[in-house]
């Protein structure tokens, strides 16, 4: 786990959420979408102050988090890069495209590159199958991409 | 919509976005602004069309004129030569793929033939973010209907008589859904949308939203009206932005005219619309897991009964249903039961919408009537294999689904036959295989997903599911036995049996529906340890062909493992015990000396 100190700002930023939400148990997972909309990830700091806030325990903050594939509690990289495989792209190759993509950066999926630039992830169907395999790498959505195409696509990021 | 002359339609869906049809939009509007075009033409995103495949698409009308894979930089040339010239811009037309003739209007395309559009009916036809137009096509005019002209046991009435069957999956009968919810007594009643659209492969929920969010929120509020609820929840993908955006645009322009919030159309009828947001798990379709999520819990299924319909949200009773079936009420209810019932087959009434993807010509979203058959939905509409290729299985109904194959050709789809066939209609997801798909691996890839979504909560589907991931890829490592397959289907019938959910009891589907239909091939990988189709890394063997190999050096050269040798100028040869199958020395050969067996 990141050890970080949340600052004064954020704590009221994330204090401000929860109340926007009346402080409902029932919004938890409102309340987490928002925070990692701030945080960009949910270490074990933001959950403690949502447990409080919400009036629940951590560990049932932690369970919903923990659960959802959405929340991470890791720090993604600048650029995240996300690998479809959703049946459509995997028919298409998004395997070998994933592949491409872990020896070119050198990391696993799950992982960030020890620069911070990239992040791997796959996710389950964006829902543009007619462009399978998909990539996105933030939001921006890659179609019909090939193995020789992933060169491209870390270039464009990697300057 | 009447003032102006000409309106062009761009598609806005998910998959043209991707394409870059924002940029095209834009540049459109700029242009036809420039020509001091703006009062007379309108230029709009629209839902998706769903011919996917050759996104973006354009559509002007009134002429009807349909335009394929569409670049920003077409923009000028639509505008100058057909918006004020009049001249269609041919090699934007779509082209036949058998007489090679430029096609423009999209009722002569094969792809748009044989559909029959009920629940897709708006989409790609109007703005969904502009109340009116939706309203200019008979929006909310069920809505009206309802609250004026019928009483809630009518609807309820008509619903049943109608035939619709819950399109997410479970094929329950809409109406008879509805009675049972209001017919529980209770001070405050649910109506919930589930658009937790989870099936990989499936977009048909998101393309409703995306296109047409109104005729949902209407569906709603009439399903409110009929349960005695005031309070509607639409539980929605958090990887869905455009289409959530689109639903809380609507939902407003809603309560401003009146069509939601207290006293709706001067009736008294109180109805409004919240949205709940889902955070990536599968079994969050399942409708009890759902509601848990929604009340902030982890996403876990409860045992039925009770039913939803009797205690669910914060246990008061809780209808779900999917949005696919909402997008059909306001149809029912406008041209009635009769109608509705007169399509589709004996059990199965309707339409139904499907995402048609994998080795397919015409990737994209279509709806047809129940009872076409797969051979239509594949060659027809679909134009069949990518690539000339030869058909091997579709994919029906997504995780939960099945393998079908060749036999199953003209079978007509409905919920009935596809259960019978070994798969089901599942939320209408439809992958097709060719022959270079080996089988055993596609049935290890759904189990890898089931694995990762299974909740945990009953050990079959926890342990069980993840002990047939082992022995499949067991089976694709080369080192299955005969046995293996006899303990994948004992244990998959266990796991069916005593799951406590939807996504266990269906989850091995994949794995028994190959088996069934696929049996030789995995005879092939555990006894004579071959994959037809080359998919399992592990049972390739390279070899190098003497006649061929010149001992230029380059494999042994870029082999990570060092397993081939040889002189320089001499036959070089792999090591079969050393080689990691990577295919460097496939790639990097010059000579077609090397070859794979």
């Amino acid at each position: 786990m990141a050890n970080i100190k949340l600052s004064a700002e954020k704590l009221d930023e994330l204090k401000a959420v929860c109340k926007s939400f009346n402080n409902d148990k029932g919004e938890l997972i409102n309340v987490l979408h928002k925070a990692q909309g701030i945080f960009g990830y949910l270490p074990a700091e933001v959950q403690e102050v949502i447990a409080k806030e919400l009036n629940i325990s951590v560990a049932h903050v932690y369970g919903v988090v923990s659960f959802y594939s959405f929340f991470t509690m890791l720090p993604k990289g600048e650029h995240p890069v996300s690998i479809c495989l959703g049946t459509a792209c995997y028919v298409r190759g998004a395997e070998k495209v994933i592949d491409e993509f872990k020896r070119l950066l050198n990391i696993n999926v799950g992982e960030t590159t020890p620069d911070g630039k990239f992040s791997l992830a796959c996710l389950r169907c964006v829902g543009a199958c007619g462009l399978a395999p998909v990539v996105l790498v933030g939001e921006k959505v890659y179609g019909r991409v090939a193995p020789e195409g992933v060169k491209d696509i870390v270039a464009e990021y990697a300057k | 919509m009447a003032k102006y002359k000409m309106h062009v339609l761009v598609c806005g869906g998910t998959g043209c976005h991707a394409s870059e049809s924002d940029t095209l939009l834009e540049n459109l509007k700029t242009i036809v602004a420039d020509k001091g075009l703006d009062n007379e033409v309108q230029v709009i995103a629209t839902g998706c069309f769903g011919f996917c495949e050759k996104g973006p698409i354009v559509k002007i009308m009134p002429d009807n004129t349909f335009y394929t894979q569409v670049c920003p930089a077409d923009a000028r040339e639509i505008v100058e030569e057909h918006l004020i010239k009049g001249r269609k811009v041919n090699r934007l037309l779509y082209v036949d793929p058998e007489n090679k003739e430029h096609i423009s209007d999209s009722k002569h395309m094969g792809f748009y033939k044989k559909q029959l559009r009920i629940a897709l009916r708006n989409c790609g036809f109007i703005d969904p973010e502009n109340i009116d137009e939706y309203i200019s096509r008979d929006g909310y005019e069920a809505l009206a209907k309802c609250l004026t002209e019928m009483t809630p046991q009518q609807v309820i009435e008509e619903m049943k008589k109608s035939g619709l069957r819950g399109r997410g999956g479970g094929g329950f009968s809409t109406g008879l859904k509805w009675e049972i919810t209001s017919k529980s007594v209770s001070d405050i009643k649910y109506v919930v949308c589930n658009a937790d659209e989870g099936d990989p492969g499936a977009f048909m929920d998101r393309s409703i939203l995306e296109g047409d969010p109104h005729s949902v929120i209407e569906a709603m509020a009439i399903c409110g009206y009929c349960i005695g609820a005031s309070y509607g929840l639409v539980y929605i993908r958090a990887e869905y932005p455009l289409a959530i955006d689109r639903l809380k645009t609507a939902i407003n322009q809603a309560r401003e005219y009146g069509l939601l919030g207290q006293d709706i159309l001067g009736t008294g009828f109180a109805f409004d619309i919240e949205l709940r947001y889902g955070a990536g798990a599968f079994v969050c379709g399942e409708e009890t897991a759902l509601i848990h999520s929604m009340e902030g819990l982890r996403g876990e299924p409860t045992v039925k009964p009770p039913f939803p319909s009797v205690s669910g949200y914060y246990e008061k009773p809780t209808n779900v249903n999917n949005v696919e079936t909402f997008a059909n009420v306001p149809v029912i209810i406008n041209k009635g039961a009769e109608w509705f019932a007169s399509i589709g087959t004996e059990k199965s009434k309707g339409t139904k919408v499907f995402a048609l993807a994998g080795k397919i010509n015409n990737v994209g979203l279509i709806e047809v009537p129940m009872g076409t058959t797969l051979r239509e939905v594949i060659y027809e509409i679909g134009g069949g294999i990518k690539d000339g290729k030869k058909f091997k299985a579709v994919q029906t109904g997504g995780p939960s689904g099945g393998c079908l194959t060749e036999k199953h050709l003209d079978t007509p789809i409905d919920y009935d036959n596809l259960l019978a066939s070994g798969s089901m209609m599942g939320s209408g997801g439809m992958i097709v295989m060719d022959e270079d798909d080996c089988m055993v691996s596609m049935a290890k890839f759904y189990l890898d997903f089931t694995v990762e979504e299974s909740c945990g909560k009953c050990s079959p589907c926890r342990i069980g599911n993840k002990r047939l991931y082992e022995i499949l890829d067991k089976i694709t490592q080369g080192k299955g036995t005969r046995d293996d397959i006899d303990s994948l289907r004992n244990l998959s019938h266990v796991i069916k049996d005593t799951a406590l959910c939807g996504l266990g009891q269906t989850s091995p589907n994949p794995v028994l529906s190959t088996i069934d239909n696929f049996w030789d091939e995995y005879i092939e990988h555990v006894t004579d340890k071959k994959c037809r189709s080359g998919q399992c890394k592990a049972l390739l063997q390279y070899y190098i062909d003497p006649e061929n190999c010149v001992g230029c050096t380059a494999c042994a050269r870029n082999c990570p493992v060092n397993a081939i040798s040889g002189e320089r100028k001499g036959i070089h040869v792999i090591d079969q015990a050393t080689c990691i199958k990577c295919g460097a020395c496939l790639e990097k050969c010059k000579f077609n000396a090397v070859f794979i067996k």
